[in-house]
C-alpha cells in the first residue's frame, strides 16, 4: 500500500520536472534561435538563415539599438527604485507589500499637482532645476507619509498573523489608494507641464545619443541608489535595519526599537517610490490612478529577478528587466517573424520573470534561505 | 541589595499558567544558575527578566527600580543582557557589525573601543575574523562572537541561555571556563541550563524550576548533594 503510494508520488514529481524542463528548453531555444537570427540579419538580411527565420526582417542599426537600450535602462531604473521598496519590506517583514505600486502613484500624482502649480506661477520653465528639486522633495514627503501610515494602520495590527494575511491586506490597501485618488483628483489622466526644450534635447555621451530627460532619470536613480546604499551599509540606522531583517528578537535584545526600525524601512522604501513617481512623470508626462499597477507589478518582478531582499539585486533586476523589455521584442522576436512585437513589451517582462525563476529560483543575486532562517 | 530580582512572578500565555510565584534574586558579581527540564519555564523566566514577556502579576526589579513594564532596551541600557540559546548571531552581518550591535545603545566611544579591545584579548580569533560574515564561522567561533557581543553592552549581569547547547563536548568545557573568566571580572552571571552538573560545578547558588515553580533554592554544593536532584537531573552516575 505504502509503496504504491510512494511510487505514484515520485512519478508525479517526475512529470512536473519534465514539464518544467520542457519550458526551460523552449525558453532557451527561443532565445538562442532569436539571437542567431538577429545576428544573421545583422550580417546580411539576405542570407539563408535570416531569410528562413523572417523574410521581411531588416535588422537594426546601431543607433536604433542604442536608443532602445537607453530607453529600457531609464525605465528599468524606475523599476529598480520601486523594487527597492518591495525588497526592503520583504526583508524586514517577509511579505510582499502589493500596495507599494500605489505609493509610487501617490508620488507621481503629487508631482503632477506641484509641477502644474509651479507652471501656473510661471516658474517651471525659468527655474526648472529648482522646481524639480521642490517637486521631488514634496513627492518624497507625501509618499513616505503614505507608506508610514499604511504600515501603522494596515500592517502593524497584523504583525503576528500568518504571512498571507498582510499580503491580502496589501491588495486591499492598493485598491483603497487607487479609489482615493479617483475621489480626490478625478478619474481622468492628468498631465505634467511641458518640459523646457533644453532638457528634451539629445546629447552624445560615450557614443550614445541620450535625451536629456532619460539622462536625468538615470542620474537621479543613481544618486538615490548611492544614498540608499550609504544609509543601509554605513549608518547605525542601516545596521539596525539589517539586524531587524535577520532576527527581530535578538535585534530587540541589542536595544534596537524594532517597530521604529520597521517604520523607517517603510519610509525609505516610500521615499524611493516617490522619486520614481517624479521620474515617471518627467518621462511620460501623464498619470492616472492606475499608473501604479503595471510598474508596481514589474518592479515586484524586478525585485524577484534580482533576488528578493537584496537591494543591489533589486536595482540590477530593475535595470535588466527594463533593458530586456525594451530590446528583446526587436532583438529576439522580430528576427523570428513574430507580428506586432512592440506590443509585446509586457509579455517579455513577465517572461523574463518566469525564465529567471525557472533557472535560478532564488533570483540572480539572491541567497538561498531555508524556511527556519526566513521565519 | 540584589542587582536583578523577580518578586512573586506569575506569567500566563493565554489561559496557560507558565510561571507560578517565582522569586529569585541575583546579587552583584555572583554566579548563579537556574536548572530545569524542557517546558519548565526557563525561557519564560529569561524573557521576563529581559522584558520580552510581561508577567500577569509580580515585579521585575533592576537595581532597586521596578522595571516590570519597561522595554528591553531600557533594561539593556542599565546593564542586563543575554547570550541567547544557539548563539543567534546576525549571520549575514560581519563579525565587526555583530560586535558593534552589542554596543548599539552606548554613546561613550572610548568605552566602546576599550571593550572591543577587551573582547579581542579574550578571543584573539575573533579579531582575525573581524570582516568575515559571522555565518561563515565555526560553532566555537560563533560562541565567542555571541559572548563578545553581549560583553560589548558593558553588562553588570549576563544571562546565559543554555550555553552548552549545540556545542561539542570539548567546547562545553572551554565555554564554562570562559564564563568563569568573565565572572572573575566582576560581572554577575545567571546561567540557565539543562546540563546541571556542569552548571553547578561553577555556580555559587542555584534554583531548580519544575513546571513553572521554584522547587529547590540552595547553594551549589547542597544542590549537587541533593538526592532528589541527583535522581531527576544528574542521573545515577552524576552526569547528564
Amino acid at each position: 500500500m505504502t509503496t504504491t503510494h510512494d511510487a505514484k508520488l515520485t512519478s508525479r514529481v517526475l512529470w512536473v520536472d519534465r514539464f518544467l524542463t520542457l519550458i526551460r528548453i523552449t525558453f532557451i531555444v527561443v532565445i538562442s534561435v532569436g539571437l542567431l537570427a538577429f545576428v544573421a540579419q545583422q550580417i546580411n538580411p539576405q542570407n539563408p538563415f535570416a531569410q528562413w527565420a523572417n523574410p521581411d526582417a531588416t535588422g537594426l542599426t546601431a543607433p536604433q539599438f542604442k536608443g532602445l537600450l537607453v530607453t529600457g535602462l531609464a525605465q528599468g531604473a524606475m523599476y529598480g527604485l520601486i523594487a527597492l521598496g518591495y525588497s526592503m519590506v520583504y526583508g524586514v517583514l517577509g511579505f510582499i507589500n502589493f500596495a507599494h505600486g500605489e505609493v509610487f502613484m501617490v508620488g507621481a500624482m503629487s508631482g503632477m499637482i506641484t509641477s502644474n502649480k509651479l507652471a501656473d506661477a510661471g516658474l517651471w520653465e525659468d527655474a526648472f532645476l529648482l522646481c524639480l528639486l521642490f517637486i521631488v522633495v514634496t513627492s518624497i514627503l507625501l509618499s513616505t507619509a503614505t507608506a508610514v501610515i499604511m504600515e501603522r494602520v494596515a500592517y502593524r495590527p497584523l504583525r503576528g498573523a500568518p504571512r498571507l494575511i498582510p499580503l491580502i491586506t496589501s491588495i486591499g490597501v492598493s485598491f483603497f489608494l487607487q479609489n482615493l485618488s479617483v475621489v480626490l483628483l478625478g478619474p481622468g489622466a492628468k498631465s505634467y507641464p511641458t518640459l523646457p526644450s533644453w532638457l528634451s534635447q539629445k546629447r552624445s555621451l560615450v557614443g550614445f545619443q541620450i535625451e536629456g530627460t532619460k539622462l536625468l532619470v538615470l542620474l537621479t536613480a543613481a544618486v538615490s541608489m548611492a544614498g540608499l546604499w550609504f544609509l543601509v551599509e554605513r549608518t547605525r540606522t542601516g545596521k539596525a535595519m539589517r539586524a531587524v531583517a535577520e532576527d527581530k528578537e535578538i535585534a530587540a535584545l541589542m536595544g534596537i526599537d524594532v517597530n521604529r526600525t520597521i517604520v523607517k524601512t517603510f519610509a525609505v522604501g516610500g521615499a524611493m517610490a516617490g522619486v520614481a513617481g517624479i521620474l515617471w512623470g518627467i518621462l511620460f508626462r501623464s498619470v492616472i490612478h492606475t499608473t501604479g499597477f503595471l510598474p508596481g507589478i514589474k518592479a515586484f518582478s524586478a525585485a524577484v529577478v534580482g533576488g528578493i531582499g537584496n537591494l543591489g539585486g533589486a536595482m540590477a533586476g530593475g535595470l535588466s528587466l527594463g533593458a530586456a523589455e525594451a530590446t528583446a521584442p526587436l532583438v529576439l522576436l522580430e528576427p523570428l517573424g513574430v507580428d506586432g512585437v512592440s506590443q509585446l513589451r509586457d509579455a517579455v517582462a513577465f517572461a523574463v520573470l518566469i525564465f529567471v525563476l525557472l533557472v535560478r529560483p532564488s533570483g540572480l543575486f539572491g541567497e538561498r534561505l531555508s524556511e527556519d532562517e526566513r521565519a | 541589595m540584589p542587582l536583578l530580582e523577580l518578586r512573586g512572578i506569575n506569567t500566563h500565555y493565554g489561559a496557560v499558567h507558565i510561571l507560578k510565584d517565582v522569586d529569585l534574586a541575583i546579587f552583584p558579581g555572583e554566579l548563579v544558575c537556574l536548572l530545569g527540564g524542557n517546558a519548565s519555564g526557563k525561557s519564560t523566566t529569561l524573557k521576563t527578566l529581559l522584558g520580552m514577556v510581561t508577567p500577569t502579576t509580580g515585579d521585575v526589579v533592576l537595581d532597586g527600580e521596578i522595571v516590570t513594564h519597561h522595554s528591553t532596551s531600557y533594561r539593556v541600557e542599565r546593564g542586563v543582557t543575554m547570550v541567547p540559546e544557539n548563539r543567534r548571531l546576525f549571520k549575514r552581518l560581519s563579525v565587526k557589525e555583530n560586535l558593534e550591535l552589542g554596543a548599539y545603545l552606548r554613546t561613550d566611544r572610548d568605552g566602546i573601543a576599550n571593550d572591543l579591545e577587551r573582547v579581542f584579548e579574550m578571543f584573539p580569533r575573533v579579531k582575525e575574523r573581524l570582516n568575515q560574515k559571522s555565518g561563515t564561522l565555526s560553532g566555537g567561533e560563533q560562541q565567542m562572537v555571541a559572548v563578545g557581543r553581549a560583553l560589548m553592552s558593558d553588562p553588570r549581569v549576563l544571562l546565559m541561555d543554555e550555553p552548552s547547547m549545540g556545542l561539542a563536548p570539548a567546547l562545553v568545557q572551554t565555554n564554562f571556563e570562559l564564563i568563569q573568566q568573565i565572572h572573575e571580572e566582576g560581572v554577575a552571571i545567571f546561567i540557565v541550563e539543562q546540563n546541571a552538573n556542569m552548571a553547578l560545578s561553577i555556580a555559587d547558588r542555584g534554583w531548580v524550576l519544575q513546571t513553572g515553580k521554584v522547587v529547590l533554592d540552595d547553594s551549589a554544593e547542597a544542590l549537587l548533594a541533593n538526592p532528589e536532584l541527583r535522581a531527576s537531573y544528574l542521573g545515577e552516575s552524576g552526569s547528564v
